[in-house]
């Protein structure tokens, strides 16, 4: 197993958990990244030790101010119930039991003006996130890299164009996942790459054939 | 970094004629493919927060969003200020500095973890009152805090830093024994003297239950940075005296791990055990329960 030093003295955090509070900092974050506008309303539910302790961890604090676009070392993370309010986000918190996830997990469903998307993660120590389903898609995705997260249609070939298109712009992929529901038949297929992928290697993606989205995610 | 061992640490210094700090550096750069002042600069960046925090919690009496804790760091800076204090200024600083930092996190101030946020003061605690009692550059004290990294990345390979896979051991214990390791470096320890007053301080905390009231990281985890940070001290002190652990370093740690897979899961960070379920434990949970 390989582990840097920052991952041993950090991440520089606002406490008091490393899992209940700069995770839930990221899983907010990771989904206002994924939605790619400002949230205007955000319904969050807490499972496990999440929903046992989540007021004293300040996790429902932490989830918002990832909503709002902090990251875990932003002081304003303590105020950020009342900053969203100031902005006009709508927030709502439930708790709900589900034996099957991890003890860390929450749910957020996300709405800004244009679009709302739904995603499930969990804190799994130290900081460190793995998302695990997004609009009812299992899938994994841990936001250590840069990633993009393109949905596209279950159809032969499709992956082939994406490398290929990946190929072409000197992108080297550093993992590949897919997941798939029988839902409409698409898959999101999730891309971590050594560099970010810029915007006009991204038109072109979204110019494949049978591709209907591409989400890009810095890492963070 | 890919550091099996503490033996690993040490013969690279033999080999390459260098202190463990220069070790570790190297193979987080191999690894990060940073520049050496690239990471300085970061480490440079978390130290500030370390002070930041730490002078945060002594300076004013900051409350956890509980309630639970608070205000302790203050009450001791002002003891040691008033030289009341019965432990060395060392020791003092050190203790203030690592309540400060602990109740600073409870607080929802921003802090580094080290290895977590639970055991956020006892490094930071440690460095910073040594620093100034022996007035080393903040360039030797990033040295410090590198060794420190390197024996924590050990300690998460071979073992865990995990209250809740290994009990409070895995975290408090691993703090004490990266900071009694930094503290060894800057204080002109050899190599092998560092490692030793990791596993010092390491023997010390074995069997140390994570149990933490109404499951947040308050009591005991505030007093417990503040005492650990001597803790860490006391180690340093003997290995630069030259004592060594009868057991070696690596077989330590990986004891650290045996004990906390042993032990039952009430006992690692469920808050089912321990002071979490003594009665002052218990009503302090049910008075939280909103």
């Amino acid at each position: 197993m390989s582990i840097s030093m920052f991952d041993i003295l950090g991440p520089i955090t606002v406490g008091p958990s490393s899992s209940h509070t700069a995770g839930a900092v990221r899983l907010g974050l990771a989904c206002r990244t994924i939605l790619g506008e400002e949230v205007k309303k955000a319904k969050i539910t807490f499972y496990g030790s999440f929903a046992d302790t989540y007021r004293g961890h300040g996790t429902d604090k932490a989830v918002i101010g990832g909503l709002l676009g902090f990251n875990t070392d932003n002081v304003k993370i303590r105020e950020s119930l009342q900053l969203a309010q100031f902005r006009g986000m709508q927030y709502e918190f439930f708790t709900g039991e589900e034996g099957r996830y991890h003890p860390n997990t929450l749910a957020i469903e996300a709405s800004g003006k244009n679009t709302t998307i739904s995603l499930r993660g969990a804190s799994i120590g130290g900081g460190q996130i793995r998302i695990q389903e997004l609009n009812g898609f299992p899938m994994e995705a841990a936001c250590l890299m840069d990633t993009l997260l393109v949905v596209n249609k279950d159809s032969p070939g499709v992956l082939a164009n994406i490398a290929i298109t990946l190929n072409v712009a000197g992108y080297n992929i550093a993992n590949l996942r897919l997941a798939r529901t029988k839902r409409e038949g698409d898959v999101i297929t999730v891309i971590e790459s050594d560099a970010r992928v810029d915007e006009a290697t991204i038109k072109n993606l979204m110019g494949v054939q049978d591709v209907l989205r591409v989400i890009s995610m810095p890492k963070f | 970094m890919d550091i099996p061992s503490i033996d690993y640490i040490l013969d690279e210094a033999a080999k390459n004629n260098m202190a463990i700090w220069q070790v570790v550096l190297k193979e987080e750069q191999a690894e990060s493919g940073m520049s050496e002042e690239d990471i300085r600069a970061r480490l440079e960046e978390s130290y500030q927060v370390m002070k930041n925090a730490a002078m945060g919690g002594i300076s004013s009496e900051v409350k956890s969003i509980s309630g639970l804790t608070g205000g302790d760091a203050a009450k001791y800076y002002r003891h040691y200020r008033n030289r009341k204090n019965l432990m060395g200024s060392l020791e003092a600083k050190a203790m203030s500095y690592s309540l400060g930092t602990s109740e600073y996190n409870a607080s929802m101030g921003v802090i580094v973890a080290a290895p977590t946020c639970g055991s956020s003061g006892i490094l930071p605690g440690v460095m910073i009152a040594a620093q100034e009692e022996f007035g080393f550059t903040d360039r030797e004290a990033i040295n410090g805090l590198i060794t420190a990294g390197g024996i924590g990345a050990v300690i998460a390979t071979r073992a865990t830093i995990s209250g809740a896979a290994g009990g409070c051991q895995a975290e408090v214990g691993s703090a004490a024994a990266m900071a009694a390791a930094a503290l060894t470096e800057v204080m002109g320890g050899t190599a092998r003297q560092c490692t030793h007053a990791a596993a010092i301080a390491l023997k010390n905390c074995l069997g140390l239950a994570c149990d933490p009231v109404a499951g947040l990281v308050e009591v005991p985890c505030v007093k417990r940075n503040g005492i650990y940070a001597t803790f860490a001290i006391a180690a340093a002190d003997m290995a630069l005296a030259g004592i060594e652990s009868f057991i070696p370093p690596d077989q330590v740690i990986d004891a650290m791990y045996q004990i906390g897979i042993n032990m039952p899961s009430a006992v690692r960070e469920t808050a089912e055990g321990g002071l979490a379920i003594t009665p002052a434990g218990l009503s302090a949970k049910r008075r939280l329960q909103y």
